[in-house]
């Protein structure tokens, strides 16, 4: 007969502490980077970016506070009014950085919409796929293999040239190349959640088809769409400034900074290279910490 | 060079794998011996640290774990203060391992022929291709392996589960090694297979005069196959000492538990003896016998201090309450 | 493997055919169709013969018939600025830009896999993890503007390399090319290195997490337990293993680095293909662009097919047929 004494609390051993290659050993199991710090991350430079206009000496957009006189001075040259034009001024006279201020902006802007319409269009015929099966399945799948079987530069250039310009215009296009990749991972997800038994439990309960899919199903799918879309933030954003830099992205009135390093790649033979410098760096760095920042959340779900 | 037969000594191992929290031993403190050509069965359920035993022995544990204390003894030499290139030329040549799954331990893109032939080159470099290739047909002849020389030429997955694992032992045979350790090499395998493997081993041991250590879960294995047999429970060896002792007069209670507990030893029509209670985790192990909260005969002593190993002759156990009757 | 080769063939038969009527939709169908494809220049009695040579004023399927019959007899149009056909026009520049891929794709399997080794091997040391945190940079790096950096850096600044065009060109087989000329490099080197940045930072990453996973697997353990030599294990057992996943890849990126020639051509004014669709594109010359498009889709699915052959040779455990037992 077993121990009577066994429902007791026992106390058991502890781990050892001190063995011989304990420091290297443990070294090598790094702190996992967490997703809510690389979520918070995230939301403060959307923040600052949004805001950042606010601080800019000029509005690049007015065409009153231009002074063509004051076109193509080298970064940190005098204005005609007395104040510094810190990164130079582009051909207008526009100062490059109030320009790029607002271009961030912008960028940012085209860039999250795409992706929060992308994810949301995406996400739901994943779903819808994962959830209906059959010929629905079938269809939506096929739809985004075919999709995801072109590169994304060339679908969007040539709907973009069949559609015109405009910033409404980029982000149907970025939408339409970007949604397919949401779909396939979150019917992915959906499909290994669904035969799970809490699904089965809803079911019985008698609840509607898309109450469960929505409210049942779908939160427990997010992470690795979050994942996904955190980086694709980085990849929309170059995707409409190469769109733009090529001609076929957003209009000259609203530009972004693609459209800024495109207007000074004439001059850049000539050596004024501010022009497509300056904006290209803020571009690469908006982009470099959104990578990061996707990267860290990846790693941090990644079991290894 | 050793006088008498002994082949390894293992002293005091202990391995433990670590967390943040600190390092949980799965093998803490294991004593025992291989004589030349005896084969040593090694029993103990899932977690027991069998396995983990087989690694430590040849330095096989990879970072989270780590071979903490004690001695390897083999043929006079430790091999826990030996170099890893030290180590490399013994592994495979002197000392050879089975692993468990013959499936995912060929590498699938290469041919079997190849993998056959690495173990050669990489002890014996001045060897001919057709040398290697005479002694792998050999010896994939010795492990009943039909039209062995056109085989060497298949890739793994073109065997079949029992075959895979016969090459798995035919590899460890080809440079005669004096110790084979066998990890759980028939676990994965039907019934009808395992009988055939076992005999197989026992066979090319005796003829070769190699020492075996069978990891296994399945004492009716052991019985059958082994001279000498050692049960493991939490990271311990709660008793040692040769197979006809051990299993016709047990000391240990949990010996006593898994010999009650094989279907072979159940009257038909009775239900089958289940030990009480589960084993414990590696973080649940209790500060005295690991083996206590199961135990139908413990005393108070047995949960303050883990029970020292008593000696008597060529048997040992760890217990302060041993069981003394005969099995009929 | 016959059948499997028949299987996909079809397969991508069917992927061109929906293609053909995408763009066909898209081009004739959105928009007023007439001034698509009719160059706004032309006068009015003109403008009318052209429109029922066409066949504009027919019913849509009926001209859709048209498009595919054409099109099959490798018709695609007319090019408005150029007025050859645009077949032919396109083709034209398909050598430049192969030459300016495959020196791309080259760089990056010298570059790319053998630093991804480096990096997957000594993971936890500084090297790796510098290698990694650098690759990040790779596919940051909006691929325009990288160019106009080197454009600046090498042509502008330092002058030892040209900032536009292609160099002069050797006939081979009929094909001009330009690599086969000492000048020729001095051309195609920025424009290459542009194109392969970011394929060599995907291809790193790739092969460092493929040694990685490779090197926790069980055979890498039962070749230690053989006494195999590091360097063996590495050689044989870790890199065969990986350079399956690679290798699809990099022939999947072959068709992706057509795509994206369109932006390194552009800015190293590269006269390839690439470089002829954004000019008809800001041309409005509407053949060209939807023969591009039919062509590039052809290439691509014929890639796709090469690939998945690839594959099954390069893994003996596909199955092209069904199981032999």
């Amino acid at each position: 007969m077993a121990d009577p004494n066994q429902t007791k609390r026992v106390p058991t051993r502890g781990p050892m502490l001190e063995t011989p290659r304990r420091n290297a050993i443990l070294k090598k199991l790094n702190a996992r980077p967490t997703v809510r710090g690389s979520a918070i991350a995230l939301a403060v430079l959307m923040l600052f970016v949004l805001i950042a206009p606010y601080f800019a000496p000029q509005n690049p957009y007015d065409l009153m506070a231009l002074n063509i006189m004051d076109g193509r001075l080298a970064p940190g040259a005098e204005s005609m009014e007395g104040g510094r034009y810190w990164l130079g001024t582009d051909s207008q006279g526009r100062d490059m950085l109030s320009a790029i201020l607002y271009g961030l902006r912008i960028s940012l802007l085209v860039g999250l919409s795409a992706v929060v319409l992308s994810t949301l269009i995406g996400s739901f015929l994943g779903l819808l796929a994962a959830f209906k099966g059959g010929w629905i399945d079938t269809a939506i799948m096929r739809l985004v293999d075919f999709i995801l079987g072109f590169p994304t530069i060339l679908v969007a250039l040539v709907l973009l040239a069949v559609m015109g310009r405009g910033v409404d215009k980029v982000v149907i296009a970025l939408v339409v190349v970007q949604w397919a990749h949401y779909a396939r991972i979150m019917r992915g997800r959906a499909l290994q959640e669904r035969r799970k038994e809490y699904i089965e439990a809803a079911q019985n309960l008698g609840f509607p088809a898309w109450r469960i899919m929505l409210f049942h199903l779908m939160p427990n799918c997010l992470s690795p769409v979050m994942v996904f879309a955190t980086i694709q933030i980085a990849t929309a954003i170059v995707l409409e400034a190469t769109l733009s830099f090529l001609g076929v992205g957003v209009p000259v009135t609203e530009p972004s900074l693609g459209l800024l390093i495109a207007s000074g790649f004439e001059y850049l033979l000539s050596g004024d290279y501010w022009i497509s410098m300056f904006p290209g760096i803020a571009l690469l760095l908006l982009i470099l910490s959104i990578n990061i920042i996707g990267d860290r959340m990846r790693a941090s779900l990644d079991p290894r | 060079m050793s006088q008498d037969k002994t082949l390894l000594d293992v002293r005091g191992l202990r391995t433990a794998f670590h967390t943040e929290a600190g390092a949980w031993p799965a093998v803490d403190g294991v004593d025992f011996t291989v004589r030349r050509g005896e084969i040593v069965g090694l029993v103990g359920e899932s977690g027991s640290g069998k396995s983990v035993t087989g690694f430590s022995l040849i330095g096989l544990i990879d970072p989270p774990g780590e071979v903490v204390a004690g001695e390897v003894i083999f043929d006079g030499v430790d091999l826990c203060k030996q170099t890893e290139e030290q180590l490399r030329k013994l592994r495979g040549d002197r000392i050879a391992m089975i692993f468990q799954d013959p499936l995912m331990t060929l590498n699938p893109v290469l041919k079997v022929g190849e993998q056959m032939r690495e173990a050669i080159f990489t002890h014996y470099p001045k060897t001919t291709r057709k040398q290697a290739d005479a002694r792998c047909v050999e010896a994939l002849e010795m492990v009943g392996i039909p039209s062995a020389a056109t085989r060497l030429d298949n890739y793994p997955h073109e065997f079949s589960g029992g075959m895979r694992q016969r090459v798995a032992i035919a590899i460890a045979m080809l440079n005669q090694p004096e110790l084979i350790i066998a990890d759980e090499p028939t676990t994965a395998l039907d019934v009808t297979i395992q009988g055939q493997i076992l005999y197989q081993m026992q066979k090319l041991c005796r003829a070769h005069d190699t020492a075996l250590i069978w990891i296994t879960h399945d004492l009716g294995v052991v019985a059958e196959l082994a001279d000498r047999v050692a049960v493991m429970y939490a990271g311990r060896i709660v008793e040692t000492g040769t197979v006809d002792e051990v299993l016709s007069a047990p000391r240990h209670p949990y010996t006593r538990g898994l010999l009650d507990s094989m279907p072979s030893t159940a009257e038909p029509g009775q239900r089958l003896h289940q030990i009480d209670g589960m084993a414990p985790t590696l973080a649940g192990r209790e500060i005295g016998c690991a083996f206590r909260p199961r135990c139908p005969n413990a005393i108070a002593r047995c949960a303050e201090v883990p029970p020292e190993n008593t000696v008597e002759g060529e048997r040992s156990y760890r217990c302060y309450v041993p069981l003394v009757q005969e099995l009929v | 493997m016959a059948l499997f080769i028949l299987r996909r063939l079809l397969q991508s038969l069917f992927v061109l055919l929906a293609v053909s009527v995408v763009v066909f939709f898209a081009v004739y169908a959105v928009g007023d169709p007439i001034e698509l494809l009719v160059s706004p220049e032309v006068g009015q009695a003109e403008r009318q013969a052209l429109i029922a040579r066409l066949g504009l004023d027919l019913p849509i399927w009926q001209q859709y018939g048209h498009f595919l019959w054409n099109a099959l007899h490798g018709d695609l149009g007319n090019s408005f600025v150029h007025g050859m056909p645009a077949v032919e026009l396109i083709v034209q520049r398909i050598p430049a830009t192969f030459e300016l891929v495959v020196v791309a794709i080259t760089l990056t399997c010298i570059i790319g896999i053998p630093l991804g080794l480096v990096a997957g091997l000594y993971r936890d040391a500084p090297l790796g993890r510098g290698i990694m945190a650098t690759s990040v940079l790779g596919f940051s790096l909006p691929n325009f503007w990288q160019g106009m950096v080197f454009i600046l850096l090498f042509a502008v600044w330092l002058g030892w390399l040209p900032a536009s065009g292609r160099g002069p060109t050797v006939d081979v087989l009929g094909v001009p090319f330009s690599i086969f000329t000492a000048e020729g490099w001095r051309h195609v080197a920025m424009p290459a290195v542009n194109l392969a940045i970011a394929n060599i930072a995907l291809v790193l990453r790739l092969t460092a997490t493929g040694v990685v996973e490779a090197r926790s697997q069980d055979y890498v353990k039962f070749a230690r337990a053989k006494g195999v030599k590091p360097g063996r294990i590495v050689r044989r057992h870790i890199l065969r293993n990986i350079l399956i996943p690679v290798v699809t890849v990099i022939g999947m990126e072959f068709g992706s680095l057509i795509a994206y020639s369109t932006i390194t051509e552009t800015v190293f004014s590269w006269p390839g293909m690439g470089k002829l669709l954004i000019d008809s594109v800001y041309q409005l010359d509407r053949p060209v662009v939807v023969a591009y498009v039919m062509l590039v889709t052809l290439i691509f699915v014929v890639i796709n097919l090469i690939v998945d052959i690839l594959y099954a040779v390069l893994d003996p455990r596909v199955q092209l047929l069904e199981p032999a037992h």
